[in-house]
């Protein structure tokens, strides 16, 4: 199929970048979305052009570095799907796709379709994690944990930090991925301790970074290639309350 | 032959002599110790943030160390062992049935074709039951039964169930708990995280690893950084067959820059290849996508019995059909290991059976589960990867049966160390799959992760302060000196080269080429005649690179043509190395397949007498020297292989 493409160039954080139009042609429905954009870059780099800079890593829809708003779409129009395991039988011969990088204010564009991350590296560095310094773990089996609550964990935890959430609210709020978080660690027993320390921490974090505030809207699950369930925001909020309430970290609070 | 020299051989790995259950505990006793007050005051550099890096960084800095961490993604939490779908051995004997560190430890070394270190191999047992340990504090949600102990399933052929499990997506649940850890040590200001960085050189002064040369992806900043030692945890080389399951980014150019300095290199043609991976759909193929071992319990491996049947595969009758795994190794069917079942499927394919595009695929069917246990019991079970076959393919696998090809998945080669991890340079520790040590010539399922964390979390932390112990005495060294500004200006030129040549072809045509070669001659079967003249082409290939690639831009920011062009360079050095490897063993074990030496049943024959080493290549800039380290079994006795 012949495809038109619209693509954001930008050659770097000062400029002001533009939409480019591209025609790609011969493309096969078989082709991920992905490697119809290497087809393009081929053939820029032959014609003399520099190709456009787009980030993605293991191409099969876990390592969260793919990273494109399509049709005003984050990861596309299929649900479920990282733009890496889209393909394009999803769509149709003379197609024109507008191809966008995230757009938010927490993450700035690097160059053309490539934006910097980091601000989510921060949130998990202000405590996204469990304290438990190497050689110190207990015997694994010493705390079960009720499969439910496993389950649950193991649904927030499959998070994989790509930024569709933050793309796709209108606030450009990190809230659906601070919220997996959170989530996982506060329905593990092991979790318990740094509880409503973490969720503060976490928070604070998110809001220093320049993500927007929650307004409950759920663009965020909606676009979420992983299926995050909105809930988990109602639980951060949860603990959150109860953190700030009860002045957690605070000994014997 | 020609190709390489010999040298002297490897007399000292410092393994521990002794009973092989006291030796790892006799080297942790023996080990010099820092004291907590002069660690921060030493530098480690940890290159990648995988499984090893990840664990490693983290581990290091919550000992005091001052640690430097980078990675070449955006976020150290995006590292390839995030991909891994099975799961992670550990000889916890949870479900009572007859397992142990021994039996681990004796099926490692058996399923490596014994091509591995006894010592080695007994302590990555050892730690393993630590490993699930420390995973459960830092909040993996490992699968759980109902009464809230871990749930664990069989793998890899193991004959116990010891394989934990967070569903199709253990590796992303291991790396996100070293990565948390590594988080946590980031915000205590004990690592300075380096994302979007490469590493392109190695430092040595007065014969120790000192630092590395970096470039900055996103500034195109090159720096000198400097450290008291350097740690590689840079992942395997399977790209340097262009398709392989591993992510785009991964390369073998901090192995090969630590080559180039004096790291003899291990076993490079010891390459894992999976059974079971989505078949490729055209030229634009960019990656392959594993589809899990799991689904060999139910599904059915078959091809048409006619040579170019192109019916559609249902209308082909059961009696037209070759269940060939089943029919050649009537004992163990589909479940026989990796190696023996890509090896079957390039044969049928070879015969002109293959299905689908190009005649490279066979067909793994799910009909008589589904008839058996319903549709909705194997939706519970393979859910998942069904979906995805869907996503990629386009076929409904419940309807039709689907379509797989063997790929390149893993590398058993690396970087040669010894018990301690260190490489052949003082002062540069090699861990996780960019090392050789564990896997010897195949590698079972579910070792990968526990390898890397091994490594990671318990190996080099008590083995690198042996070696900072004495930090005291080594030269200083600032960014003046003589060698380190030598290193730097290596890079900066290379770049140059690179960016000058201007000619004709892209860095993407020259890699999918060299991949071919290499797919063809030193993928599955490999033949004196075909590795001769792979070596051939390969040379007359990079030839080409040097005078016809493009790259546009400069080096003045993102780049990424650039940063391609730089790690296919060193993948055509390392491909003619892997070559002359696979030529010298005159020999078939594991993953490595001579079409000379095999049993009259075609199986692999192994050649104890004369290969019964790991082969340590040291780099010279003409013909390698090969460096033999004997194999000693005490424990385990080799044996022939068999699954009929």
């Amino acid at each position: 199929m012949n495809l038109t493409l619209r693509i954001w160039r930008q050659r770097g954080p000062e400029d002001k970048g533009r939409m480019v139009t591209y025609q790609v042609d011969d493309v096969s429905p078989d082709m991920s979305f992905l490697e119809m954009l290497d087809v393009l870059n081929e053939r820029l780099i032959l014609q003399g052009e520099e190709p456009v800079a787009f980030d993605h890593d293991c191409r099969e829809g876990i390592c969260g570095m793919c990273s494109l708003m399509i049709n005003g779409e984050a990861h596309g129009p299929q649900r479920g799907t990282t733009a890496c395991q889209l393909h394009m039988r999803q769509f149709s011969d003379g197609d024109t796709i507008d191809i966008e990088p995230w757009r938010a204010r927490a993450f700035p564009v690097v160059k053309d379709l490539v934006v910097n991350r980091n601000a989510f590296d921060k949130i998990i560095a202000a405590g996204g994690y469990i304290t438990a310094p190497t050689g110190s773990a207990p015997e694994a089996h010493s705390v079960p944990v009720a499969k439910n609550n496993a389950d649950a964990a193991f649904e927030s935890a499959a998070c994989i930090g790509c930024g569709a959430c933050v793309a796709a609210c209108p606030n450009g709020s990190g809230m659906l991925f601070t919220a997996a978080k959170v989530t996982q660690l506060s329905l593990l027993p092991q979790g318990q301790p740094e509880r409503y320390t973490r969720v503060i921490g976490m928070v604070d974090a998110h809001d220093e970074a320049g993500f927007g505030g929650c307004t409950n809207i759920g663009e965020c699950a909606a676009a979420c290639p992983k299926g995050i369930p909105l809930n988990t925001i109602g639980r951060l909020n949860r603990d959150y309350l109860k953190a700030t309430s009860k002045r957690a970290g605070t000994p014997g609070s | 032959m020609d190709l390489y020299t010999e040298g002297d051989p490897i007399a000292d790995t410092k393994a521990p002599d002794g009973p092989i259950e006291t030796r790892w505990e006799r080297r942790r006793f023996e080990a010099k110790l820092v004291n907590p007050a002069n660690r921060r005051k030493l530098t480690v550099i940890v290159v990648g943030t995988g499984l090893a890096g990840g664990s490693a960084a983290a581990t290091l800095a919550e000992q005091g160390y001052h640690v430097k961490s980078y990675c070449y993604q955006d976020s150290p939490r995006r590292a390839h062992s995030i991909a891994a779908q099975g799961g992670i051995n550990a000889a916890k004997n949870y479900r009572n049935d007859g397992d142990s560190v021994h039996r681990l430890f004796y099926d490692t070394v058996k399923g490596g074709d014994f091509r591995s270190r006894e010592s080695n191999v007994h302590r990555l047992a050892e730690v393993s039951v630590n490993i699930i340990d420390q995973c459960v504090a830092q909040g993996v949600p490992f699968a759980r039964e109902y009464g809230g102990l871990l749930d664990t399933r069989s793998f890899g052929g193991a004959q116990v169930q010891r394989t934990f499990y967070a569903r199709g997506q253990t590796g992303q649940q291991l790396l996100l708990g070293a990565y948390q850890a590594l988080e946590r040590q980031i915000g205590l200001g004990n690592v300075e995280m380096n994302a979007r960085h490469e590493m392109l050189e190695l430092v040595v002064v007065d014969g120790r690893a000192r630092g590395i040369v970096v470039r900055d992806l996103v500034t195109g900043e090159i720096t000198t950084e400097l450290a008291d030692a350097v740690v590689l945890a840079s992942g395997g080389y399977g790209n340097v067959f262009y398709l392989s399951t591993n992510a785009k980014g991964c390369n073998v150019t901090a192995s090969w820059r630590a080559h180039r300095k004096g790291a003899h290199f291990a076993n490079p043609c010891y390459t894992q290849i999976h059974p079971t991976c989505i078949p490729v759909s055209g030229d634009h193929q960019s990656k392959l996508t594993l589809m899990s071992e799991s689904l060999r319990n139910d599904g059915r491996v078959w091809v048409p019995k006619a040579k170019g049947d192109n019916r559609a595969p249902k209308d082909i009758p059961e009696d037209e059909r070759d269940y060939y795994l089943e029919r050649i190794y009537p004992s163990f069917g589909n479940l026989v290991p990796r190696d023996i079942a890509s090896r079957a499927a390039k044969n049928v394919c070879d015969e002109g059976r293959g299905v689908g595009p190009g005649g490279l695929g066979v067909y793994l069917d799910f009909a008589d589960a589904i008839q058996r246990l319903g549709r909705k019991a194997i939706e519970a079970k393979y859910g998942n990867l069904f979906e995805m076959y869907e996503r990629i393919t386009g076929d409904d696998p419940y309807e039709v049966p689907m379509r797989i090809y063997p790929a390149v998945h893993y590398t058993m080669g690396g970087l040669w160390v010894d018990y301690d991890l260190q490489s052949s340079i003082p002062g540069l520790f090699v861990i996780g799959e960019a090392n050789f040590s564990d896997h010897g010539a195949n590698r079972l399922g579910a070792s990968a992760l526990m390898q890397g964390l091994a490594d990671g979390y318990f190996v080099l932390p008590n083995t690198l302060p042996n070696y900072l112990a004495n930090a005291g005495s080594f030269e200083k060294v600032d960014a003046s000196h003589p060698d380190v500004v030598a290193a730097r200006a290596a890079v900066e030129e290379r770049i140059q080269k690179l960016l000058s040549i201007n000619g004709d072809r892209t860095v993407d045509s020259f890699h999918r080429e060299l991949g071919q070669i290499m797919w063809e001659h030193c993928g599955m079967e490999r033949t004196e005649a075909g590795l001769r003249k792979a070596i051939d082409e390969i040379r007359a290939l990079r030839e080409q690179f040097w005078q016809r690639v493009r790259v546009p831009g400069d080096g003045e920011g993102l780049n990424q043509s650039l940063e391609k062009a730089g790690r296919v360079a060193d993948f055509f050095e390392l491909a003619e190395l892997m070559c002359i490897d696979a030529l010298h063993r005159e020999e078939s074990c594991g993953g490595h397949f001579r079409a000379e030496h095999q049993t009259p049943d075609g199986e692999a024959q192994r050649d104890d007498d004369r290969f019964a080493y790991v082969a340590a290549w040291e780099y010279t800039g003409d013909q390698p020297v090969l460096h033999k380290e004997d194999l000693q079994f005490e424990y385990v006795h080799p044996t022939q292989r068999s699954y009929k």
